[in-house]
C-alpha cells in the first residue's frame, strides 16, 4: 500500500498537468524568460535547459515518465522558479520540521482530549453532568474547518486580547537560535495558537467516534463479566472499555490523517506559519511548480509513512493482531 | 370520501385521500420530532436561504462589482491612489457604485464591494460548487458502489484499490495541481463551473466507498436472493431491489457530499485558486486574508462570511446526520 500510494502521487505530479494537451510548467517557463521582470532573463535560460535536459521533453512520454520517477525517488525536484538558485529540496527540509511539530503535537492532543471525552461521556457510572456541558459545543466545531476557527481565534486572543503574536513562526525581531531558551519559548508562543485551532476543531470529531464505541462496548457480555467480577470502576472503564474501544480509533486516526493535513495547509496560510503549507502556498502564488510537486510528493511520503507507523504500531494495541505467520 | 369513490373510483386505488395525505404529514411530523437533528439543519439551512433572499431584495448585483469596473472617477489612479480612505462612513472602506443612493447595510470592502450584494450573488455560487460537484461525486459513486459491491470480483477488488489509494493523498493537493494546469491553459482564467467540475473528478470516492459497503450487507438479504434465483438480470434487481432500499442512505450520502465539495472548494479558494469574477464565500475568504482585514479591524467584512460559512457547514452536518439516523435507524440507539 506504502508504495503504491507513493507511486500513484507521483504519477499524478507527472501526468495531471499533461493531461491538459501542453506542458504548462515549459511554457510558464518560456513566458518567464521572455518578460524576464524579476529574475534575470539568463536565470530562466538556464533553468528551461536543465529542466530540458533532466526530463528530456523531446523524448517518448515513457522515458519522460521514467526519468521523473527515478528523480523523485531521488527526492531531486530541481530548482525553484522564483527563489531561483535554491534547491526545492532545501526548501521543504526548512519547513519540514515546522509542520511536523505543529501536526504531530496537535493532533495526538485534540485525539487523547476527545477520546477520553467521549469515552467519559458514554460512561454510565462516570462525572456525565460536566461533560455534557463541555462536549457538545466540540461536536459542532467539528463540522468547522480548522482555518475559520483560526480567524477566530486570531481576532479574539491576538488582535483584542493581544494575548498571542498574530501569526509567524517567531518575532520577525529576533534570530532563530535553537539552544536559546528564550528563542524556544518565542517559538511555542507562536505555535499556540495555530496548534489550538486544529486542537479545538477536531476534538469533537474524537469524541463522537469514541463515544458511539463506548455505548457499543457497554452492551458486550464481558463488560457484564467485569463488573460481576466485582472490580473497581475504574478497572472496568479503563482495561475493559476503553482499552477495546480505543482500537478503530486508532484506525481512524490513520483513515482521517490526510483530512487533517489539508486543513493544517490552511491554517498554516493563515497564520503565516513558516511550514510547508506557507512554502506551498507561496509556490501556487508564484507559479513555481517544481515546488508545487515537491511539497506535493513530500506531504503523501509523510503520510504514506505516519500510516504505515500506526500499522506497524497496532499490534501492539490489539493482541488479536499479529504480523508475524504464526 | 364515498363520493369521492363514485366519481373517482380509480383515485382511492391510490389511497391519497385528503385524511390519509394528514396522516402522513403527521406521522412525518411524530417522526421530525424524534429526529431534531433533520429540523436544526434544515432551520439553519433556511436562515441562509432567507439571509440570500433579503440581500437580493435589498441590493442590485451590480453592487458586487469591484473597483475595476468603477466609474472613472472612482478609480484607483495616480492622482487619487485610495479612493476607498475616502469615504465618511467608517463601515465604508471604498464603493464603486454610487449611482443610485442605498444605503450599504453591512458596509462595503475594499473592493469596492456592497458586501450584503456580494452575498447575494456569492451564496448560490458556492451552493452551485456544492450540488455539481457533490451529484456528479453521488451519481459516479453510486454506480461504481453497485459495480464493485454487486458484481464483486477483479472490478470489486480494482475500484476498491483505486479508491483505497486515492483517499490516502490529501484530495486538496490533487486538486491544487488539477487546478494550476487547468487555470494556467486557460490562462488564468476559471469559472467556478470549471471549479466544481475539478472539485467533482475526486467527490465520488467517499460515496463509493461508503455505498459499497452496504451494498454488500444488502446483497445478503433475502429479498435480493429471491429476485435474484427469480430470474431477474443483474441491473434489474439493482434497479428494483436495491436502489429503492438503499435511496435514505444515498440521499444521506449526497449532503454529505455537497458538504465536502463546499469544503474543498472554499480551500482552494483560500489558497488563491478560484474565480476571481466571482463572489464566492471561498473568494470573500481568500480577499479577506489578502487585505489583512483582521488585523486591520475591518470586523464587518469578515465576519460575515465566517458566520454564514460556519451555519452552512453545521446545517449541512446537522442534516446529514438526521438523514443517517433516518436510513439507518439502528444508529438511534447509539448516538
Amino acid at each position: 500500500m506504502f508504495v503504491a500510494v507513493v507511486f500513484v502521487a507521483t504519477s499524478f505530479n507527472f501526468f495531471l498537468p499533461r493531461f491538459t494537451g501542453q506542458d504548462p510548467i515549459a511554457t510558464r517557463l518560456e513566458l518567464l524568460a521572455a518578460e524576464g521582470d524579476t529574475i534575470r532573463a539568463e536565470d530562466y535560460k538556464a533553468l528551461i535547459e536543465t529542466y530540458n535536459a533532466k526530463f528530456g521533453l523531446d523524448r517518448p512520454l515513457v522515458f519522460q515518465y521514467l526519468t521523473y520517477l527515478s528523480a523523485a525517488v531521488r527526492f531531486d525536484f530541481g530548482n525553484s522558479i522564483t527563489k531561483y538558485p535554491t534547491r526545492v529540496s532545501e526548501l521543504v527540509n526548512q519547513a519540514m520540521p515546522w509542520s511536523i511539530g505543529l501536526l504531530v503535537t496537535s493532533t495526538l492532543l485534540a485525539f487523547l482530549v476527545g477520546t477520553l471525552g467521549g469515552a467519559v461521556l458514554a460512561w454510565q457510572h462516570g462525572p456525565k453532568a460536566a461533560f455534557e456541558l463541555i462536549l457538545p459545543p466540540f461536536f459542532l466545531l467539528a463540522a468547522v474547518p480548522y482555518y475559520l476557527l483560526g480567524l477566530i481565534l486570531i481576532w479574539l486572543l491576538a488582535f483584542q486580547a493581544k494575548l498571542l503574536p498574530l501569526g509567524g513562526g517567531y518575532a520577525p525581531t529576533t534570530l532563530p537560535d535553537w539552544s536559546d531558551f528564550g528563542f524556544l519559548f518565542e517559538v511555542f508562543k507562536h505555535s499556540l495558537l495555530p496548534a489550538l485551532s486544529i486542537v479545538l476543531a477536531s476534538i469533537g470529531f474524537w469524541a463522537l467516534g469514541m463515544r458511539s464505541m463506548m455505548i457499543t462496548m457497554q452492551g458486550e457480555d464481558y463488560m457484564l463479566q467485569a463488573e460481576a467480577k466485582g472490580l473497581t470502576k475504574m478497572r472496568t472503564f479503563f482495561r475493559y472499555a476503553v482499552r477495546n474501544a480505543v482500537l478503530p480509533q486508532t484506525t481512524a486516526l490513520a483513515l482521517t490523517l490526510p483530512h487533517v493535513v489539508s486543513g493544517a495547509i490552511l491554517v498554516e496560510r493563515i497564520f503565516g506559519y513558516p511550514g510547508i503549507g506557507r512554502v506551498l502556498y507561496e509556490a501556487i502564488t508564484g507559479f513555481d511548480y517544481f515546488v508545487i510537486q515537491g511539497v506535493v510528493y513530500i506531504i503523501v511520503l509523510a503520510i504514506a509513512f505516519a500510516m504505515l507507523v500506526i500499522d506497524v504500531v497496532y499490534p501492539l494495541l490489539d493482541p488479536r493482531i499479529s504480523y508475524s505467520s504464526a | 370520501m364515498a363520493t369521492n369513490a363514485t366519481t373517482e373510483p380509480l383515485a382511492s386505488r391510490g389511497s391519497t385521500d385528503a385524511s390519509d395525505a394528514l396522516n402522513r404529514v403527521g406521522g412525518l411530523w411524530r417522526y421530525m420530532k424524534r429526529n431534531p437533528s433533520i429540523i436544526a439543519g434544515s432551520v439553519m439551512l433556511g436562515i441562509i436561504v432567507l439571509f440570500w433572499a433579503f440581500g437580493t431584495l435589498m441590493t442590485s448585483p451590480k453592487d458586487a462589482k469591484d473597483l475595476a469596473f468603477a466609474p472613472p472617477n472612482k478609480r484607483p489612479s495616480l492622482q487619487n491612489p485610495h479612493p476607498c480612505y475616502s469615504s465618511e462612513n467608517p463601515r465604508e472602506l471604498c464603493f464603486a457604485y454610487d449611482d443610485i443612493e442605498r444605503p450599504h447595510l453591512l458596509g462595503t470592502d475594499r473592493l469596492g464591494k456592497d458586501i450584503l450584494a456580494s452575498f447575494s450573488q456569492g451564496i448560490p455560487q458556492t451552493v452551485m460548487i456544492g450540488l455539481i460537484a457533490g451529484s456528479v461525486g453521488t451519481v459516479v459513486g453510486t454506480l461504481l458502489a453497485f459495480g464493485a459491491g454487486y458484481y464483486g470480483g477483479v472490478l470489486d477488488a480494482t475500484i476498491r484499490f483505486i479508491v483505497d489509494t486515492l483517499q490516502t493523498i490529501p484530495g486538496i493537493l490533487i486538486l491544487i495541481i488539477i487546478t494550476i494546469a487547468w487555470r494556467d491553459v486557460g490562462g488564468g482564467e476559471m469559472t467556478f463551473i470549471q471549479l466544481s467540475l475539478i472539485i467533482a473528478m475526486l467527490a465520488w470516492l467517499g460515496p463509493t466507498r461508503v455505498i459499497r459497503s452496504q451494498v454488500l450487507v444488502m446483497k445478503q438479504r433475502s429479498y435480493v436472493e429471491m429476485a435474484r434465483l427469480s430470474g431477474m438480470s443483474g441491473p434489474e434487481v439493482i434497479l428494483k431491489e436495491m436502489v429503492p432500499n438503499l435511496m435514505p442512505f444515498i440521499v444521506a450520502n449526497f449532503v454529505l457530499a455537497v458538504s465536502s465539495a463546499i469544503l474543498a472548494s472554499i480551500g482552494l479558494e483560500a489558497l488563491g485558486l478560484g474565480d476571481f469574477s466571482s463572489n464566492t464565500l471561498g473568494m470573500m475568504i481568500y480577499h479577506n486574508i489578502w487585505y489583512g482585514s483582521l488585523v486591520n479591524g475591518w470586523w464587518w467584512w469578515w465576519s460575515p462570511p465566517i458566520i454564514v460559512i460556519v451555519i452552512l457547514f453545521i446545517g449541512l452536518f446537522m442534516l446529514s446526520r438526521g438523514m443517517d439516523e433516518w436510513a439507518n435507524p439502528r444508529l438511534r440507539r447509539r448516538f
